[in-house]
């Protein structure tokens, strides 16, 4: 756990002084006006215990913990932050939610939220804040945090996670630019393959990446998990249709991506065996900070999804909401603080931080200069406008959250591309999966 | 001479208070000594392995109170083909494995028994792989047997007896084979260190006396060590058969299951269900199920036991 003192705040913005941030002392004031104007008063003597996501890069931690150092030397409430593993950030929280103790904030992944709507601190007023002050919410993020009319929680960003290439392999491989849709991009795959310039996408139980451009394929023939109603709607033609594009793509990838988890994509295409797959900035931000890797850097782009059949974008962008629980002793500092981070001041030196690797959720802040910073982070900056709620079409909630985790499309697509199973078996156990779930 | 009236004691062990009957009676002592074991074992063991019993005949999800289900859990088990992989996984697993490491452990005692020059230093090799943490050896037979940079497939390509990488990790068949290889090379030290032990206990003169009668090695080991060694097998055995059944951080770490779900055991698909998926009802009801395998291998081992009548001074049955 972190406690977080004006000395943090001193060194978080010596840090963060090279990339041209709001730092130190005027970080410090901007926070003290806005703590004097703000809707919520802190209480006196709060004390918030917040846990997070553990940071991919850097110097997003750095920007994040400067913030929190300075609402707390401006608000006077005490701040103690830690960070959890991904998976490690939903039981934390559910196990709060069910002590009624140990946390007043959790900044998590997907639909945290909606997994304990009665215990959540309804945020209405900090959306409506913030939504009117910035241009208001995307579609995908309100919906994620929404239940009827009340707002369970703040989506404070998105992670996005985008095409990355190695620009001399397409090149080579005879395409001046990445495809925009499903046949081309398959014949671009076969391509970077018969070149040895393969191409590879996890389908292994990988939370983010698998489940990510799995959903994009299904959802991509017009296919999904369950309609409007939450009636299971899997089995289907477009479903069959799906494997057999997912079958030839899994053809064409570098062997060994069944076992694939989260980091191997990574892995592969920093050591140059790799050359085109789906992820978060990371890996160009890894390649641009390793003087090492400085001709991989700039040999790598990024692209959006292509399109498939169905003619508009299917993506599967993780969200990144952040809740207070109603047991907490101080509601009204927990919202400032949550309202603190959305404030343009704070957040577009935030996006800065996160180098492209977290995209607002609020239109306004499309035009943050991140995006412009450098042309190869463009793409990432739609994530949260391009990408479809966890639950595709269906009712975002904790069965959406529970097929997700179970990794129902992943292991449908893996046992069909495997070989495992032929196409009616692997959309019969998805489907009896999906029963289970939605029972 | 007169009859002189000699009062009788009243009984007093109604009167006395609980304090005095601690002091001088030996049963209520005893009772109160047992108090703190017995709490321990209620609420650490007993109430965990019936509120877990408990759940699942509930729906409860992470972060929600559940509503009883009665068997609805273990029904959709039944017809539930991932649940099913992973039973045939687990006990693949735990029979192939545990086997093995009976089979090298018991070799390893045998060899470690001998006189051999530095003895010391070779039973502390042994025992390297048991004093790695597990994620930490998991980590690395992640590395050893990746896809794409596994130092194995690295050394037959460069020594020309392979083209391309062997996919370890991401073929079902190479997977099981890995894991199970992993969990073997974990658990060896245990059988062999306990099995040496057990072999230090057992008289040089019997060996002597055999020899020159003219028994064999093999003889030796027939009739003296095996017959001697037969209770701390079985006790080695229920427990490496136990810890190999419930095993989760080699293969969580390794594979977390996969590839499609092929070296999923019961532990990790519990803890899938469970803890990641949210669905404690579920997740409990396949650990419940994991309870009457681990009671058979135990019974077997106890009941093995008791068989031997030697251990009572008669001969076996």
């Amino acid at each position: 756990m972190r406690d977080f003192t004006r000395r943090t705040l001193l060194q978080g913005g010596t840090a963060l002084a090279a990339t041209g941030m709001l730092t130190g002392p005027a970080l410090f004031d901007f926070a003290k006006a806005w703590a004097q104007s703000a809707p919520w008063k802190a209480e006196p003597g709060a004390k918030l215990t917040v846990m997070r996501w553990k940071r991919f890069v850097p110097a997003e931690d750095d920007a994040f913990n400067a913030m929190v150092a300075a609402f707390k030397a401006a608000t006077g409430t005490e701040m103690n932050v830690f960070s959890e593993s991904f998976e490690d950030v939903q039981p934390k929280a559910s196990v709060a939610a069910n002590t009624g103790s140990g946390l007043d904030l959790a900044w998590g992944l997907h639909t945290l939220p909606q997994l304990f709507p009665t215990k959540v601190l309804k945020m209405n007023d900090v959306a409506d804040y913030l939504g009117k002050k910035y241009g208001g919410w995307t579609d995908a993020a309100a919906k994620t945090c929404k239940l009827g009319n009340d707002w369970l929680g703040i989506p404070v960003a998105t992670n996005g996670g985008y095409m990355t290439y190695r620009k001399s392999a397409l090149d080579k491989a005879g395409f001046k630019e990445f495809p925009k849709d499903f046949p081309g991009f398959l014949e671009m795959c076969k391509a970077l393959k018969a070149n040895n310039t393969p191409a590879g996408f996890a389908l292994g139980h990988a939370s983010g990446d698998g489940n990510s451009w799995l959903h994009w394929v299904l959802w991509g023939h017009g296919a999904y998990t369950v309609d409007q109603n939450d009636k299971i709607i899997i089995n289907s033609p477009e479903t069959a249709k799906a494997l057999e594009y997912c079958k030839a793509l899994y053809d064409s990838f570098i062997p060994g991506t069944a076992s694939w988890n989260d980091s191997s994509n990574n892995k592969a295409f920093l050591a140059g065996e790799l050359y085109c797959t789906a992820n978060g900035i990371s890996i160009y931000v890894a390649a641009k900070t390793d003087a090492s890797k400085k001709e991989l850097a700039e040999d790598t782009y990024h692209a959006l999804w292509p399109v498939g059949p169905v003619g508009k974008p299917t993506e599967l962008q993780l969200a990144l909401p952040i809740l207070a629980f109603n047991f907490t002793k101080y509601p009204n500092a927990a919202k400032a603080f949550v309202a603190f981070m959305l404030e343009k001041e704070n957040y577009e030196k935030w996006l800065d931080g996160a180098q492209g690797y977290l995209t607002q959720t609020l239109n306004a802040y499309e035009s943050a200069p991140i995006w412009t910073a450098d042309p190869k982070n463009a793409v990432f900056s739609q994530a949260s406008k391009r990408t479809l709620p966890a639950s595709g079409i269906g009712t975002v909630g904790e069965k959406a959250a529970t097929a997700i985790a179970d990794f129902i499309v992943v292991d449908m697509f893996a046992n069909y591309c495997t070989g495992a199973k032929d196409a009616k078996g692997a959309m019969a156990e998805a489907e009896r999966q999906l029963k289970r779930i939605y029972r | 001479m007169a009859d002189v009236a000699i009062p009788r004691a009243k009984p007093q062990i109604s009167e006395d208070s609980a304090w005095t009957q601690l002091k001088h009676n030996r049963n209520w002592l005893g009772f109160w000594f047992m108090v703190p074991a017995m709490a321990f074992l209620i609420f650490f063991l007993a109430y965990p392995l019936g509120l877990g019993i408990w759940l699942s005949f509930t729906d409860t999800r992470i972060g929600r109170v559940g509503h009883f289900v009665a068997t609805e859990n273990y029904e959709w088990l039944w017809d539930d083909s991932i649940f099913w992989l992973s039973v045939f996984n687990t006990l693949l697993y735990t029979f192939v494995a545990s086997a093995l490491k009976f089979a090298i452990g018991l070799y390893l005692a045998l060899l470690l028994n001998e006189n051999m020059p530095f003895k010391a230093m070779l039973r502390a090799m042994v025992l390297i792989p048991f004093i790695v943490p597990t994620v930490l050896s998991a980590l690395a037979f992640w590395w050893i047997f990746d896809s794409q940079f596994s130092i194995i497939s690295w050394s037959l390509r460069h020594l020309g007896l392979i083209n391309q990488n062997i996919n370890f990790l991401g073929d079902t068949t190479w997977a099981r084979i890995c894991v199970i290889f992993a969990n073997i090379w974990r658990g060896v030290p245990f059988v062999a260190i306990t099995l040496l032990a057990g072999l230090q206990t057992v008289s040089p003169s019997l060996y002597e006396a055999a020899t020159l009668d003219g028994a064999t090695r093999w003889q030796n080991f027939r009739y003296i060590t095996y017959p001697l060694l037969t209770p701390i097998i079985a006790v080695v055995m229920t427990f490496s058969v136990l810890f190999t059944f419930t095993d989760f951080q080699l293969i969580w770490a390794m594979t977390r299951g996969g590839p499609v779900n092929a070296t999923h055991l019961m532990a990790t698909l519990s803890y899938q269900r469970a803890i990641i998926a949210g669905q404690l009802g579920e997740g409990a009801a396949i650990s419940s199920a994991m309870i009457p395998f681990l009671l058979a291998a135990i019974m077997v081992s106890w009941f093995g036991l008791q068989r031997r009548k030697w251990q009572q001074g008669e001969s076996n049955d």
